[in-house]
This record gives C-alpha cells, structure tokens and sequence, in this order.
C-alpha cells in the first residue's frame, strides 16, 4: 500500500528524465508518456474495506477507495470468488423520495486526488447469487478492474451487520430479495 | 494479517478526510477538536490555543503486553464475559478474535470500527483500552496438543465466606473495556459486542468506576466505598517485582498474566452502624491518610509488632492488612480494581461494593494462598461478601496486523 503511492511519482521522474535527453522519441511513441506508465490500478488505494456477512443470496461490500493519482480512473467492474456475479451499485432516489439501488452506469469515476466513500445507503460493491456463506470474520477478497484493463486486488474482513437493507430500484430484477432478513445472522 | 492494502488503525479516517486536508493525517486529537470547532456550514473557529480536551488521550492497543494491566487505571471500566456458542470451534474463535482485535486496535486509538454505526462516538477515546481475557472453555476448544490449559485456569477452590452467584461468575471471554469516559466504554461495548453475535452470548457484565480523571492527582490511591484507601501496597508497573510476579515466562501465554475477579458486595447499611476506631481497627489503616495505625505517611512501612500501653498490637492480629501480608514475597499480585453502585433492592438504600481485580503470573501460587489466608480470618469479612468470582487467562499482546490470542489460535 506504501509503495502504491510513490509508484505515479516514480513514474513522474523516469518520464521526466526521458524527455530531457529523448523528446523527440518521446513525441512519437506515446507509450513512454506519464500518462501510461501508471496504470490506473496503480493509483488507487482501498482502506477499511468490510463486507457484510450473509448465509446465502447477497450481499454488499464497503470501504474507500482513493485515487492518489494525477489522472482520472474509473472502475469498470469488481469481482470475488465469493460471488457469481458482482455489480457496482450507486444508491438514487426516486420520484417518491424512496432511496433505491442500482447498478451503476459506466462505473465509478475517481477524479485525480479524489476519494470514493462506499457506504450502506450509498454506493457500494455489490455480490450477488453467493458461493456459499460469508460468516463473521471471513476474509474475502476482491478484484476492481479499471478503465485501461488494470486490476486491484484487497480482501475485506465480514461483518455482523443489521443494516445496509437497501430496496432495488424497478426493472433490476431483485424484487423481493431484501438484503437483511435471513443474511442477519444477530436473532440466531 | 493479509496484505490487504488496509489503513492503519492509526490514520487518517475517512471522517477526518472529509472534513479537509487540514486534518488529515493527525490523530484522534484533531479530530476531537475538528469535532468541536466544526459545524456545517461555518468555517472552523480560528482559536490560536484551543481548550487542551483530555479526551484524546490515547493508550497503545498493539505491544507485548495487552494494554489495560499495566495501564494507569482509567476512571471507568466494563468487564464482559461471554458464553462460546456451542458451534464456536477453534477456526470461529480464529476469527472472532481477529474481528474483535481490530475493533479494538481502532477503537483505542479514536478511530470508528469498520460497520460502526456510530462513528462519531469514536473520536474521543479517552485512554481507552480494551483487554481480552480466555476462560477454561475457550481455552480448551483453542488448544491444539502442547498448548495445555495453566493449571490454575479453573474457577478459584471454595471459600468459606463466598456466597457465589453465578449471574456474576465465571464465563468463556472476557472484555475488559476502560476508558475515562463512560460514553467511550459504552460505545467501545456496543460495537465489541455486535462482533461477538455469531459466536457467543453475553453471560454478566460488570460495571466499575474511580475518582473521574482530573478529579485528584494522578497516582493517587483508589478509595472505595467504605472511604478506605483501598490498593496502598501494590505492584508497580515497570519494576523488576512487577515484570516476575505479573507476565507470564513459558508458552503460549508468554507476555501474557491472569486475571481474578471477585465481585465483593459490601455492607454499608452494617458499616454505618461501626464507629471510626473501629473501622481504622479492622484494616489497620487510617482512614484519613491511609497511613498504618502505627505510621503517618500511607506509605509507611506497619509495624506489627508495636502494642498498645496495655498490651495488645496496634494493628490487630485479626485486621484486613494484617492478614493479607504474607512473610513470602513472591504470593503478591497486581490489584487493579474498581467500586460499583448498583440500584438497591427493597427497604436497603444502596447495593455497592469492590470489582477486585488482580492480575498474577500464577493464580494459584499467588492469589489464592493470600485469600485463604484472608478466608480464615479478616475482620474485614464482617462487611464484605465475595458474591462473584471468575478466572481468565490474559493472552499477551499482539504486533500491527496481529490479533489477540495468535499464539494459541494461528
């Protein structure tokens, strides 16, 4: 995670010190540029991440994600060997005032130096049709994949949790599946 | 742990990160001030000397030692004990502890735990420290082969003065959360607490308290509720004594100690009726100072051979001091217990008494020579009634990404 940082800076001085001697080569080949040497993987760091604990069906993973990079990124896609099917979910409101998630469109984009907070009630990864059961205190982990085909692997700890019962917005195709209920392993 | 690029307890929250650069990067101290000074929609106050708050004190979770032995007394404590849940094997307590030791590596240092519901509860820690204690069953559903329960990890031999309940004895896990804030320890509490759900059901818990922080000098001895000077000749944390009568040497609980906690109800009804000879009489103490019938200073050495003009010693034969000094100087524990005050029941005025608490190498060459000596004979028994009772196995600290309990879970 420490040395994640310093690798867009890295980065910054070998292309600097290529264009003092080589600009012209540099011009023409654009791969040598500041811009590619750092894949947006690289620039990004996930903290605190957690996933709530659930038996069967679904489930939704939390944390910050922090682009640290002087470049715009956008996660694309995540998924977890927890999971047969994952989607990146932004919590909107609707015409009624009620709060309904869904996928969202064109993924996460994470302006330079910008954080992306993932919260129950918010935007959030989501795992869906799970493996088998995510008890209190397992490790999963996940894969984000970014815009440039670059990937991030953390793993995020379960956790008993009531909360995070969001409702699907029309024409997910979710209905009637609540994500607390028989996932709220509290009452057992 | 694993290489999960996960933030250390110790940094920024996503909070603080919110709340401007300004903050970032400093720990629970500005948060606590950005807290105070930040409303929405103002602009923090530019106070060149903002009000020192004593709740930003923090105590180190990760060391050798759990925190909370060694650690100056906060003013507040719980103490948790927990029955495993039948299912709760050795792989479940693997992770229970994992769970439990990263709530309390952020907790203790001003920072939410992950899924807290109440974030902002966690900013002022206050000293607070949580410490996890093993009782016989975790113990032996841990153990793999050479990693034997200590002998003395049993509940303590019957005493003749004990009238024991179960509501406060024994368990499987205990947590002792203290802090010098009670918000801090209930939300430290509640938060441990979800933790455990999947894994164990609460069995009693007992809540304590001194003398708030800030109320006398620090250092200074613990009253209890009888007024009496309650801890005089103790341990001191950092001495050689300490170091060979409190951690454990050998095994898995090297680093580690033991834990006794006798819940001792006293009579205050029945103490109002003694007059003050006879209170100083049945400890040998002062009341004033705290200082032996024979000395002026609370830190006098007791002379027990000093009689009185007719004859008879000056500290009882029968007195609490008298009978808890041992001639051998290796039966001496650490005492580091707190008073409750619990609702009194029918036509009595108060239910109170002593949370003792003692941590020692060795519960059974140590702490329990001492109680039958006070068994068989201590005025003090007139007043007192050990009511609970419980022993747990204190499992040494851990190292960042570690957890409490690796040496006998990993």
């Amino acid at each position: 995670m420490r040395t994640r940082l310093t690798l867009p800076a890295l980065a910054l001085l070998s292309a600097l010190a290529l264009a003092g001697c080589t600009a012209d080569a540099q011009a023409e080949d654009p791969a040598t540029t500041p811009a590619t040497t750092a894949t947006e993987a690289e620039s990004v760091t996930v903290t605190d991440a957690w996933v709530k604990s659930a038996e069967t069906g679904m489930s939704a993973a939390f944390g910050l994600i922090e682009n640290t990079g002087d470049a715009d990124v956008t996660v694309v896609s995540v998924g977890s060997p927890a999971s047969t099917a994952m989607e990146l979910h932004e919590t909107v409101e609707n015409e009624t005032g009620e709060m309904l998630m869904r996928e969202k469109d064109g993924g996460f984009t994470i302006a330079a130096g910008q954080s992306l907070p993932l919260e129950p009630g918010a935007n959030h990864l989501m795992l869906m049709d799970l493996v088998e059961p995510v008890v209190a205190g397992d490790e999963v982990t996940f894969t984000l994949t970014f815009a440039d085909d670059s990937t991030l692997d953390f793993t995020a700890p379960a956790k008993d949790y009531s909360g995070a019962n969001e409702t699907y917005a029309e024409g997910e195709g979710h209905e009637g599946m609540d994500m607390g209920g028989e996932m709220d392993m509290g009452d057992q | 742990m694993t290489d999960t690029p996960r933030r250390r307890p110790g940094g920024p929250t996503r909070r603080q990160l919110l709340l401007g650069g300004a903050v970032a990067g400093v720990g629970a101290a500005a948060a606590v001030g950005a807290d105070a000074l930040t409303r929405p929609g103002e602009r923090p106050a530019a106070d060149p000397a903002p009000e020192p708050l004593a709740g930003a004190g923090t105590v180190p979770f990760h060391g050798a030692h759990q925190a909370g032995v060694a650690t100056a007394p906060q003013a507040h404590v719980s103490l948790v004990a927990l029955d495993l849940l039948d299912g709760t094997d050795r792989d479940a307590l693997r992770r229970l502890m994992q769970l439990l030791s990263d709530d309390a590596a952020r907790l203790t240092q001003g920072v939410a735990a992950l899924a807290d519901s109440e974030p902002e509860l966690a900013v002022v820690p206050a000293h607070l420290t949580v410490t996890f204690g093993f009782g016989p069953e975790l113990v032996r559903r841990a153990a793999t082969g050479s990693d034997a329960a200590p002998s003395w990890l049993r509940p303590l031999p019957p005493f003749t003065i004990d009238r024991l309940d179960p509501a406060w004895s024994d368990g499987d896990l205990l947590l002792q959360i203290a802090s010098d804030d009670p918000m801090t320890v209930a939300h430290a509490q509640r938060m441990l607490l979800k933790d455990t759900r999947s894994f164990a059901t609460v069995r009693w818990t007992q809540a304590g308290f001194r003398r708030a922080r800030g109320s006398e000098a620090s250092g200074t001895t613990m009253r209890n509720l009888f007024g009496q000077i309650d801890g005089t000749v103790n341990l001191e944390p950092g001495t050689p004594d300490f170091e060979d009568l409190v951690w454990v040497r050998d095994g898995w609980l090297a680093g580690g100690t033991s834990l006794v906690l006798r819940r001792i109800h006293m009579d205050l009804d029945k103490w109002d009726r003694l007059d003050r000879g006879g209170r100083e009489q049945s400890v040998g103490r002062y009341l004033s100072n705290g200082a032996p019938l024979t000395g002026t200073h609370e830190h006098d050495e007791p002379d027990f051979t000093a009689t009185s003009r007719i004859g008879f010693p000056v500290i009882p034969e029968f007195s609490h001091m008298r009978r808890a000094r041992s001639e051998d100087t290796s039966q001496r524990i650490f005492r580091r217990g707190y008073n409750y005050d619990d609702a009194p029941s029918g036509d009595r005025v108060s239910s109170s008494g002593l949370l003792f608490v003692s941590y020692q190498a060795d519960v059974d060459a140590q702490f329990v020579p001492l109680q039958r000596r006070l068994d068989e004979l201590d005025l003090l028994n007139e007043w007192t009634t050990p009511v609970g009772s419980a022993v747990f196995a204190i499992p040494p600290g851990c190292a960042e990404g570690g957890y409490v309990g690796e040496t006998i879970l990993a």
